[in-house]
């Protein structure tokens, strides 16, 4: 199990980059309003168990959320706070790290202060008529052309052209409804050719189709509280999972939206962050501000509930196959592990986008904790 | 002595034994002589035989001196005179004795003579006898065998006019209704008549006979079909049948068919009342339903005359029953008896007794007797559904009292039949569908009196200040009942309530109940039904609703108002505490349950209310909190803290927490005890707080703000959290003020935290926040258990607030003192 924090600013951006299928590597972006905000590039050496930690400039702001674009790994996103005339803005930009940054600063994580290199600018994802932006979404699976961004009360459709050099807005859809409505997350699902995207705005889940830029469903209430995050389940196409300030994680079928599917109840505060690993969808990760980091073994809504694949739109079947297995597989749906090494509100969770057995989580005082999934399970799972 | 086996004659010692015997008898001593034998050998021996005088002389002159010789002489002589005086009596007494012994000799000699001549003359007689009675004998024989003759003819003629005239005087039997005698007539002449029946005469006289029979039979079959005739009457007729060689079994059909038809009359009277009832029930509508149980006016007068009360005259069900036991059930066991009577308890004569009767008419007997005895009970079953309403338990109780009662008496007449277990069954069936309907009674009054609790809070918006104002415990009709008040009077509701269920139900086993000694009621009913179907049942309800309230409200942020849950968790903790085991005593007392089936224990039953309480207040704490945590995150949310204004007193929206949280103080105080908190400092509300003037503070935050040392900053806050305990924030919290309190700020601040973290402020903002905070360390200490916790998390929330501030220049400590205390 690796155990690696490092001090940073404080900070609540945190991706994996997504890319990048080789080396086991996080971007994390940092929150200071005093200092220049930085890029850390977080690489993590399994076979020596280091950590070795790369530094950019990130000039722009105070960056809120952060995401690695899938196509190529130098580009990135970010949504970054801009205090102008005594407003506070947040923008989006897509970036392009500099080529040289990994030859040139391999250093120690004590004097990351000096002259580290600076952010390339590809483009702005202009809002400035549709107000702060909450997050941006990369197409999944995508040629990195097509980004999302979660503005206020719209949605976003944007191309990227010229290698991403210019962006520009092809189809938009807004949020109407009563009250000043802000979408505080969003996820572009992977299935159904990357058509489908859901938003959380306060305690309802949304469902947009891309094509008509029009709403699919609502699940009003989704949670007592504000929902903070959304993940689909990358095997289960009409799978879901959302957590929020109920401290709650619920998993929908966003065709039966009335109930959910599951619900777990673990934190001891609002959870911020939730996320499905990318191969083996029974491995749940969430962070809370309770400080905890929690990976669960959520067997009996997963894809492959005893290690061979079942048609997800056959329930029955799944459960027949599950009684056939009872006898020699007795696994349920439990809590593999706490992770209590935080001592600060964990905002963000992210799995690695090169070795699913490893994941990171970040708190607001800049810890980004790094662990893998325990052996046994991994063998369980894979044998 | 072997002599007996031996013949006398033979053995000479037998002879002398005669010899001894003659001797013995003429006094002869042949012992003595023996004796004297053995002395006789001396010859002085005067009485011997060998005695001899010269030489006892001799002896006697050698011997003896003269004064003894002269005694002895003197001695001797006297010997020999009395001797001699008894010789001459002897001699007399026999001398007289021969004499009368001949002269009776010579008389009867002279007697014998005479008779003799009479006997001789006797005997010629009885031969001059002998020869008459010969002669007369002779002469009588042929007229004695005519008379013999003529008598066998006489005998005859007379029976066969007997025959002839059969057929007439069986007419007048008919015609006077004499059916024995005419049976009896005819039974006489049956054989004869069949042995006969070859000739024609006799047959015709048959036929005659039969033809008439035949008509008798029938009247008796229509005597018997009539069933109007008494029972006398029946059974005699039923015996003439029977004697008629009619079949048994067709008889006994006929006589059940027959009971039934009449019995029939009396199930389809009640299935009318029954269905009578059921149309003015509904008819009635819910309201009257109850009426029967609850006013017990005669149903007969009250028919016409008042239309609001129960129309029909069977709605009662004591008296349908009364009307099913009077008129079914003694009907039925009328027809028992006298089938009884008829079929099984007549004595077994004759052919009768071959065919086997009384077992036929018994499997008849039963099988009709459960037939009807089912379509009465199916009624029965039906008119006892039909009783909802929980009102009065005495009248069903009684009612079927009276029907268990009732079917006691065919047990006694039919001891092998079904019908009592089958009766005692609809009783116990009853009883539990009674026990169910008590419970879900229960059920909706403990939701009524939830109701009604919910509406006195929800009035006049509970004045939890009013109400401990006037806590004097004066209430005036209507003023709002304190929560106190509400949760004794609810508590006190349900238990009263609880309390005459339990009443009730116990009539079901009262002493003068006939089937309250049967082993369902003693054992089952008791521990199962009333323990575990009705009271643990209603303790597990309350338990479950209150966790209900916890789960549907959840969602959906508190549709249930916090006061309830915060007085639901307090009855569930008391049931915990007393009233469980209080209830449970009571009712293993009342209905001395023996525990033949494993029981819920006491203890499981409080753990469940204690769970139920704990969760009840955890959620109670959820709600509140989230109650102030909405008003703070509007509040940090909704302002623009870059372009805020210089501070100049504190947010209302602060104030309104601190008054919200002392009225929550309140009405949790109201309810719980005060708890423990951690000894305190000595003036609380006057500790320093503010990014600079804690010197903590100054430590933690102040080289933050210059950009030389960012890492030390968040080592010296991670080393400050190293030490403090992590702080659980929706935590279960435990039963009393302080902690419940603590739980809710806990949350609140939290919330307050992470809003502010999400913001950015100017310079004034971030004074805001601490004027804010410092207002809230002022008053929000005293209501928690550490205050070391409250500091805590206002300093996260300040020293969070500088961060997100980009223009750090905190205000003065004492600028904000002065604000805070403006108010």
């Amino acid at each position: 199990m690796g155990f690696r924090s490092l001090r940073v600013f404080q900070a609540r951006a945190l991706t994996a980059q997504t890319a990048e299928t080789d080396a086991i590597r996080f971007l994390v972006g940092t929150q200071s309003l005093k200092f220049d905000n930085q890029i850390h590039i977080i690489d993590f050496d399994d076979e020596n168990n280091m950590i070795n930690k790369s530094v950019l400039l990130h000039d722009a702001g105070e960056m809120w959320h952060i995401s690695g674009s899938p196509a190529d790994k130098a580009v990135l996103t970010t949504c970054y706070s801009k205090t102008s005339e005594s407003r506070v803005l947040t923008c989006a930009a897509v970036w392009r790290m500099p080529p040289e940054w990994e030859s040139g600063s391999h250093e120690s994580p004590d004097d990351s202060s000096n002259n580290p290199q600076t952010l390339e600018l590809l483009c702005h994802l202009d809002n400035t008529t549709h107000g702060s932006v909450a997050c941006v979404l990369w197409e999944p699976l995508g040629d990195g052309k097509r980004v999302i961004s979660l503005a206020e009360n719209h949605v976003l459709l944007w191309d990227l052209q010229e290698s991403s050099t210019k962006a520009t807005i092809s189809s938009t859809a807004t949020l109407e409804g009563k009250g000043q409505l802000k979408f505080t997350a969003g996820k572009w699902s992977p299935h159904h050719n990357s058509t489908q995207l859901a938003t959380a705005n306060d305690t309802a889940i949304r469902g947009w189709d891309l094509r008509s830029m029009s709403q699919i469903y609502c699940i009003e209430n989704a949670h007592g509280q504000l929902v903070r995050d959304l993940d689909f389940n990358p095997n289960k196409q009409y799978y879901l999972a959302s957590c929020g300030d109920d401290c709650k994680v619920k998993f929908w079928d966003v065709r039966h939206i009335n109930e959910p599917v599951k619900c777990l109840e673990e934190h001891s505060h609002w959870v911020w962050s939730v996320r499905y690993n990318h191969s083996h969808d029974q491995l749940l990760l969430t962070g809370s501000s309770d400080s905890r980091v929690i990976l669960s073994n959520m067997v009996s809504i997963s894809s492959e509930p005893f290690g061979h694949l079942v048609d997800d739109d056959d329930l029955s079947d799944n459960e027949e196959s599950q009684q056939e297995d009872k006898g020699k597989e007795p696994l349920q749906d439990s809590i593999i592990a706490t992770y209590e090494e935080h001592e600060d509100s964990v905002y963000a969770v992210e799995w690695s986008a090169a070795d699913p057995w490893l994941f990171a989580s970040l708190s607001y005082d800049g810890r980004l904790v790094i662990n893998r999934v325990p052996r046994a399970l991994k063998y369980h799972i894979l044998l | 002595m072997s002599s007996a086996t031996t013949p006398p004659d033979s053995d000479p010692s037998g002879r002398r034994r005669v010899h001894s015997m003659l001797k013995l008898y003429y006094g002869l001593n042949e012992e003595g002589t023996a004796a004297e034998q053995a002395e006789s050998l001396d010859p002085c021996d005067i009485n011997g035989p060998h005695f001899d005088p010269e030489v006892y002389l001799n002896k006697l002159r050698k011997e003896c001196s003269l004064g003894e010789l002269m005694d002895h002489e003197s001695c001797m002589v006297k010997q020999i005179r009395s001797l001699d005086s008894d010789m001459q009596t002897l001699v007399y007494e026999n001398y007289n004795k021969f004499i009368s012994a001949t002269d009776t000799i010579r008389k009867m000699k002279n007697d014998f003579k005479k008779m003799e001549d009479e006997m001789d003359c006797l005997s010629a007689n009885m031969a001059a006898i002998t020869e008459f009675s010969a002669r007369i004998s002779g002469t009588l024989q042929d007229q004695h065998a005519q008379i013999t003759k003529l008598s066998g003819v006489h005998t005859l003629l007379r029976k066969l006019q007997f025959l002839f005239e059969l057929p007439a005087r069986l007419n007048k039997c008919l015609e006077l209704q004499a059916y024995a005698q005419a049976v009896s007539a005819h039974r006489r002449a049956r054989c004869v008549l069949q042995q006969y029946s070859h000739m024609p005469s006799f047959r015709g006289i048959q036929d005659d006979c039969h033809v008439i029979m035949e008509q008798l039979a029938q009247q008796l079959r229509q005597k018997f079909r009539d069933g109007g005739s008494s029972a006398k009457d029946l059974s005699e007729c039923v015996e003439l049948l029977l004697q008629l060689d009619e079949p048994a079994e067709e008889l006994c059909d006929k006589f059940l068919s027959h009971a039934q038809s009449r019995l029939e009359a009396d199930l389809q009277g009640l299935e009318a009342e029954l269905k009578d009832s059921a149309v003015t029930d509904t008819g009635r509508g819910s309201v009257q339903k109850t009426s029967p149980g609850s006013n017990p006016v005669s149903p007969s007068s009250s028919s016409v005359s008042n239309p609001f009360l129960s129309p029909t005259a069977g709605t009662d069900i004591l008296e349908f029953i009364d009307r099913g036991c009077n008129e079914f059930v003694s009907s039925l066991c009328l027809v028992i008896a006298s089938y009884q009577e008829l079929f099984i308890n007549r004595p077994q004569e004759g052919e009768l007794a071959s065919k086997n009767i009384p077992e036929m008419a018994n499997g008849k007997l039963h099988v009709f007797v459960d037939t009807l005895a089912a379509r009465y009970f199916s009624l029965v079953e039906r008119r006892i559904q039909e009783e909802k309403g929980v009102g009065d338990n005495s009248l069903l109780v009684r009612a079927l009292d009276r029907f268990h009662r009732r079917l006691q008496a065919i047990t006694k007449l039919l001891p092998g039949s079904a019908v009592p277990s089958h009766g005692t069954e609809i009783v116990v069936r009853a009883a539990r569908e009674r026990i169910k309907q008590y419970l879900s009674a229960l059920q909706t009054f403990y939701h009524d009196s939830l109701t009604d609790v919910r509406q006195a809070l929800a009035a006049p918006r509970l004045a939890v200040g009013g109400a401990s104002a006037s806590g004097g415990g004066v209430t005036s009709k209507d003023a709002t009942p304190s929560l106190p008040e509400l949760l004794t009077s609810l508590s006190n509701f349900i238990l009263n309530q609880l309390k005459s269920v339990l009443a009730s139900v116990h009539l079901f086993t009262a002493k003068d109940i006939t089937f309250s000694n049967k082993p369902y009621f003693k054992g089952e009913f008791c521990s199962q039904g009333v323990r575990e179907g009705l009271v643990v049942s209603f303790i597990k309800f309350i338990c479950q609703s209150s966790r209900q309230y916890c789960e549907s409200a959840g969602d959906r942020g508190g549709s249930t108002p916090p006061a309830l849950l915060l007085l639901l968790s307090r009855l569930c903790l008391d049931y915990e505490t007393s009233t469980i085991s209080y209830i449970l005593t009571l009712t293993d007392e009342q209905f001395l349950v023996q525990h033949h089936t494993p029981v819920t224990p006491v203890t499981a039953l409080c753990a469940e209310a204690r769970e139920a309480a704990q969760k009840l207040l955890n959620h109670y704490v959820k709600v509140q909190g989230l109650i102030i945590s909405q008003m703070l995150r509007k509040s940090v949310e909704t302002r623009d803290w870059v372009n805020t204004i210089e501070p100049r007193n504190v947010r209302a929206v602060m104030k309104r927490v601190v008054e919200d949280t002392t009225s929550i103080d309140v009405q949790v105080g109201l309810l719980y005890e005060e708890g423990v908190r951690k000894a305190h400092s000595s003036d609380s509300s006057k500790r320093t707080f503010s990014v600079y003037s804690s010197s903590r503070q100054q430590i933690r935050y102040a080289p933050s703000y210059t950009p030389s040392a960012p890492m030390d900053t968040n080592l010296l806050s991670n080393i400050h959290k190293l030490f403090s305990e992590r702080i659980d924030i929706f935590s279960p919290v435990e039963f009393n003020k302080v902690s419940v309190l603590t739980g809710i700020i806990k949350i609140s601040l939290k919330t307050f935290l992470e809003c502010v973290r999400l913001r950015t402020f100017g310079r004034y903002g971030l004074q805001q926040i601490q004027v804010d905070c410092h207002y809230l360390q002022m008053y929000l200490w005293r209501f928690v258990s550490d205050e070391n916790l409250v500091h805590f998390l206002l300093d996260e929330i300040v020293g969070s607030a500088a961060h997100r501030c980009l223009d750090p220049s905190p205000m003065e400590q004492s600028v904000i003192e002065v604000i805070c205390e403006r108010g």
